[in-house]
């Protein structure tokens, strides 16, 4: 007997709500990347929750998934965010005007 | 209120908290430190909801290894904060972002099953562990050949072009001493836009 359902999921919307907000709002491509982690990290949550609530235990191997996902991704992203700054010394996307002529 | 309800309530506060202060701060290795907090948090979570190997996972590999991956990213970037808060960046997103959770809340709350208390349950991490090599060894398989591509990528991305004749300018104005990666990379840039 822990929580009802739904607090859990609400629990996983307003991090997934405040993922969202980090992920449009800022204009350094770092905190955006912290904006998708933060979004994954929420998504974990639903899976697990629901996996408790169904008691299957495909639930906790989606959040296995999304643990490597994420990590791939973020690493990627970084990398791409470190090549970025290399071409154009910074990491404000408003800033990337190579392609204009 | 069970005690398993108050530890839950009291581990969302903090990762709602958090989570807020991360996103929100504009310096974002304050952001990467809250944010370790908010998955300590999660993993604490996890370990209630009864996954103790995913809890640990989560220590390890968010709060542990993806989070100092962005700290040295960080430090290597040297990027002093040029943001500022203004309304016109942060009403629509939070707009948004509001718009979103009321959606979600109406509809988790209009689900008749959503009230379902939920039953305390354990899976061991030996049960675990075979119940995914069991049924979804292949697609363990995939993540591995998805993290060798990731990694093959990063190699690529990280390598620099050898034969540049920026590099050439920037040897030239460093003398003999060797300049980092960072530095490096800032020089040539200094140097693009003297020549612009």
């Amino acid at each position: 007997m822990i929580v009802p359902l739904s607090h859990v999921f609400l629990l996983a919307g307003i991090t997934f709500a405040m993922g969202l907000v980090c992920l449009v709002a800022h204009r350094n491509l770092v905190m955006t990347l912290i904006g998708v982690e933060v979004m994954m990290n929420a998504a974990a949550i639903a899976f697990v929750a629901a996996s408790l609530r169904w008691q299957l235990m495909e639930g906790q191997a989606f959040v296995l998934f999304i643990l490597a996902v994420s990590a791939a991704e973020i690493s990627l992203g970084l990398m791409l965010v470190i090549s970025l700054y290399r071409r154009t010394g910074s990491v404000d996307p408003d800033r990337y005007d190579i392609l204009k002529w | 209120m069970t005690l398993y309800a108050v530890i839950f309530y009291v581990l969302g506060v903090v990762i709602l908290t958090a989570t807020g202060f991360a996103v929100t701060r504009r310096q974002p290795v304050h952001a990467v430190l809250y944010l370790i907090v908010a998955f300590l948090g999660t993993g604490a979570l996890f370990l209630l909801l009864g996954a103790p190997l995913l809890a640990a996972f989560v220590v390890i590999v968010y709060a542990g290894a993806i989070m100092v991956l962005v700290l040295f990213v960080i430090m290597i970037l040297q990027q002093s904060p040029r943001e500022s808060g203004l309304l016109s960046e942060w009403g629509p997103a939070t707009l948004l972002g509001i718009v979103f959770l009321a959606v979600a809340v109406a509809m988790l709350f209009k689900d008749p099953g959503s009230g379902i208390v939920l039953k305390g349950a354990v899976a061991r991490p030996r049960d675990f562990g075979r119940f995914l090599f069991d049924r979804y060894w292949l697609a363990v398989e995939i993540l591995s050949v998805l993290l060798l591509v990731a990694l093959v990528a990063i190699i690529q991305l990280g390598k620099r072009r050898e034969a540049d004749g920026e590099d050439d300018t920037v040897r030239n104005l460093n003398g003999a001493s060797h300049p980092t990666a960072g530095q490096r990379s800032i020089i040539s840039n200094e140097v693009k836009e003297g020549h612009q």
